[in-house]
């Protein structure tokens, strides 16, 4: 055995007596795993961002200033269609995943377009309930309870509005390119993103909706 | 299934395990995945509404269920797994959650002994 081959060092893996990461060999890892690894990088510090918006809530839910508290505000009959529509879209996703990796288009581009629709489901009950606070004069103005949550609340909004963005633009380019590598890329990354975006919401509808209203 | 292959040692987040013989993998698993995060779902909802559980007790209740669903959505939809080739989307994992312990424990620690504090 030569000295470069026992270097434990060397960049590489698999292959050999020790088929650790990062040793033995077999070259750097593929593009898919690596542009995969970073955007898992992406998300977990887009979570990190949101803990701060669950941390601000947290810490400012009951500062309500004489208005109206989470009690008054928040019904439970929305929120239950909007956890529906968010989870059966993040199913409907994973779904377009699996008909990607097999290579369907018609599969994969329905299976997309379901998600988007009830990702618009989601965003539409949002707006309306958003619309219907400021209309009660419980805009972010009012309290810093209510600051805490137009921010976590439309933090989330707005990141599922730039993922129906992506959705979009995500179906075009499979209808357009069709199953290239760096579409299939692309489209792993919006999957990751819009799963993340569920597990948000199961924070959200946790601690502000449930806990807002739970006795 | 192209680029796939060539990597049994790594995969990407998100993708099922290189060989095929994942416990969480294909349709089967996001179906799987569904019913345990309805269930869950449903069950919060059911604690905040039905005399189930001692009230002091359903703030603690649902932190359990959201942990449970959460970690329902990392394995089912996300498929991170314990295995070899995930190690390092695991890693990163705890360590987002390390951050993400801190920041809001941390906050509500402090904020709420200075709540106490101020005599409110």
């Amino acid at each position: 055995m030569t000295a470069h081959a026992q270097d434990p060092y060397r960049i590489g893996r698999g292959g050999g007596a020790d088929s650790t990461t990062g040793r033995g060999e077999g070259g750097p890892a593929s593009k898919r795993t690596t542009v995969g690894y970073g955007f898992w990088i992406y998300l977990l510090s887009d979570i990190i961002l949101f803990s701060g918006f669950f941390a601000a809530y947290a810490v400012l839910a009951r500062q309500t200033a004489g208005g109206p508290s989470s009690h008054d505000l928040f019904g439970q009959e929305r929120v239950a269609i909007e956890t529906a529509a968010l989870l059966l879209s993040s199913f409907t996703c994973g779904l377009a995943g699996v008909a990607a990796e097999k290579r369907k288009l018609v599969p994969a581009l329905a299976w997309l377009l379901a998600t988007g629709v009830l990702g618009a489901v989601f965003l539409g009950l949002e707006l309306i309930e958003f619309a219907e606070m400021i209309g009660m004069g419980a805009g972010p103005q009012r309290s810093a309870f209510l600051s805490a949550f137009f921010g976590l609340v439309g933090l989330h909004g707005l990141h599922i509005a730039v993922g129906l963005l992506w959705l979009g633009t995500m179906m075009a380019q499979l209808w357009v390119k069709g199953f290239r590598p760096q579409v299939l890329r692309r489209l792993m990354c919006f999957t990751l993103f819009w799963h993340a975006l569920d597990i948000v919401w199961v924070g959200i509808f946790t601690m502000v909706y449930l806990m807002g209203v739970a006795p | 299934m192209s680029e796939r292959d060539i990597d049994p040692a790594d995969t990407a987040p998100g993708d099922e395990a290189a060989e095929g013989e994942a416990f969480a993998g294909g349709i089967a698993s996001y179906a799987v995945g569904l019913g345990l995060a309805a269930l869950l779902t449903a069950a919060a909802f059911a604690i905040v509404n039905l005399p189930l559980v001692w009230r002091p007790a359903i703030p603690m209740a649902l932190v359990v269920l959201a942990i449970a669903q959460m970690g329902v959505h990392l394995v089912f939809f996300l498929h991170v797994s314990s295995g070899p080739d995930n190690t390092n989307n695991a890693l990163a994992l705890a360590f987002g959650t390390l951050v993400v312990l801190l920041l809001i424990g941390g906050s509500v620690w402090i904020l709420g002994h200075l709540d106490h504090a101020m005599m409110r």
